[in-house]
């Protein structure tokens, strides 16, 4: 008897603390957005600013899983040291690329606005990044991976219907196809990209 | 010379890969205008005319629409309701080509409100009204929504990245399918001159060029290979704008998403 009930109290504790953790994608959108808004407002220098988006990045993207999307068909060419050597040459490159891409903003402001769960693995999150004197007012799409929903990611950010990671994925194709689809010809650009 | 190249490069694409399919539908629509479907099959060519716009860009656009884009917000607004205004004269027809008959009323009454109440375009009083939101429709569009495939990308002097289709259809526009082109080149009016056509399509790049200043210096300074990057972003709008759809979902192929595991 006394088993029983210790194995419905275990059940029903970890069904609530499990249920407790997991983080609704526009939730997670809308948190990373205002962290790093708030950190690219702060009065610091613009290569402080670069360190500490990168560290948010580290936390909220999926960067192997762009990175290994990125490369297309020929991740599947790659022997293992190969894999771990893009891996490590992605993520400087992502990083680097990423933050000085934002670096550039001053405290944009940025709404969430809805969400389409597209199955268990993706969600859409829509948002908007508010006009400012210079720019129109920009449609921000952000593809979730929320296969642990614990733990949700962001693979994509799709603006004005634009996808980046698919960007990317062709910018990656076009350097392969010009250098005959040699791999190392791509560690090259992306080393050169990150130490520049 | 350089004329003579492009017109053979783009009936010999469009010769190639066109075939018409009446009434296709959108998954079709979708299918044969996938960007990485589209060959690059004059890349030489192309690379070489890239070249060029972005010089252009650097001594022309670039310092223009950085002084531009500093202008009052009510100048920029009312320049690029203008154009939209004018824009609306291909759109129009292109509405009516595709079918979509409710929304050619539409935007002609849009066009009637902003050209008299509006002031000649230069203030959207039909979206103050209510009316649906403008989306520009182009010759190119309507041959795709009829099944018309986009042949080779392109990249054309002076006027930048487009495909075999989009480049023939665009010439519709010169034989009787624009009327702003109509009124001041093409007949010789009491009211428009020839240098109001042009001068309305170079103030069009720079209003886009300006409304994108940012965007396109980051998009330069952080790619790997930039003539890629314009060529995916150029195609993956155009298939946005042929479908009229935002939605990422229904316009992307998800299966390499699916194929990767990290958590």
């Amino acid at each position: 008897m006394m088993k029983k009930k210790l194995l419905v109290f275990l059940i029903v504790f970890f069904s609530i603390t499990v249920s407790s953790f997991s983080i609704e994608p526009d939730i997670f959108v809308q948190s990373t957005v205002n962290r790093a808004s708030k950190l690219l407002g702060e009065d610091i220098s613009k290569d402080e600013k670069i360190e500490k988006l990168k560290l948010i990045a580290k936390e909220t993207v999926d960067i192997k899983g762009i990175g290994f999307y990125t490369l297309g068909p020929k991740r599947k060419t790659l022997s293992g040291e190969e894999k771990k050597k893009y891996a490590k040459l992605f993520e400087e490159y992502f990083l680097k690329s990423f933050s000085s891409r934002l670096a550039e903003y001053t405290n944009p402001e940025i709404d969430v606005i809805n969400k389409e769960k597209i199955n268990d693995n993706y969600t859409i999150v829509n948002s908007v990044l508010k006009a400012t004197k210079e720019r129109p007012e920009i449609n921000i799409d952000w593809r979730i991976y929320t296969k642990n929903r614990d733990n949700p990611l962001i693979r994509d950010l799709i603006i004005e219907g634009l996808s980046l990671a698919r960007t990317q994925k062709e910018e990656f194709a076009s350097v392969l196809s010009s250098n005959e689809n040699n791999i190392e010809a791509l560690f090259k650009v992306l080393k050169e990209f990150s130490s520049n | 010379m350089m004329i003579k190249k492009i017109i053979v490069i783009i009936i010999t694409t469009f010769a190639l890969v066109s075939n018409l399919h009446a009434g296709s539908d959108g998954e079709l629509i979708l299918k044969k205008n996938e960007p990485s479907e589209i060959k690059d099959c004059s890349e030489t060519f192309n690379k070489a005319s890239f070249a060029l716009n972005q010089g252009l860009d650097k001594v022309i656009f670039k310092p223009v629409s950085s002084v531009y884009r500093l202008m009052p917000s009510p100048i920029k607004s009312g320049v690029s309701n203008s154009l939209s205004n004018l824009g609306n004269l291909v759109t129009i027809p292109n509405n009516l080509l595709q079918g979509e008959f409710a929304l050619a009323g539409i935007n002609s009454g849009r066009f009637l409100i902003n050209t008299t109440v509006g002031i000649l375009g230069l203030f959207d009083v039909a979206s103050y009204l209510g009316f649906e939101e403008y989306t520009k429709e182009d010759y190119g569009q309507s041959l795709a929504v009829h099944g018309v495939g986009p042949g080779c990308y392109l990249v054309l002097p002076v006027l930048g990245p487009s495909t075999a289709r989009d480049t023939v259809a665009s010439l519709a526009n010169f034989f009787g399918g624009d009327a702003w082109y109509n009124v001041t080149v093409k007949n010789d009016t009491q009211y428009f001159r020839d240098v109001d056509y042009y001068s309305s399509k170079v103030t069009s790049g720079v209003d886009f060029r300006a409304k994108n200043f940012d965007s396109i210096e980051n998009l330069e300074k952080n790619s790997i290979d930039f003539y890629a990057s314009v060529k995916s972003l150029y195609l993956q709008d155009r298939q946005q704008k042929i479908l009229n759809s935002q939605k990422v979902i229904d316009t992307q192929d998800d299966s390499d998403w699916e194929e990767i595991e990290t958590q």
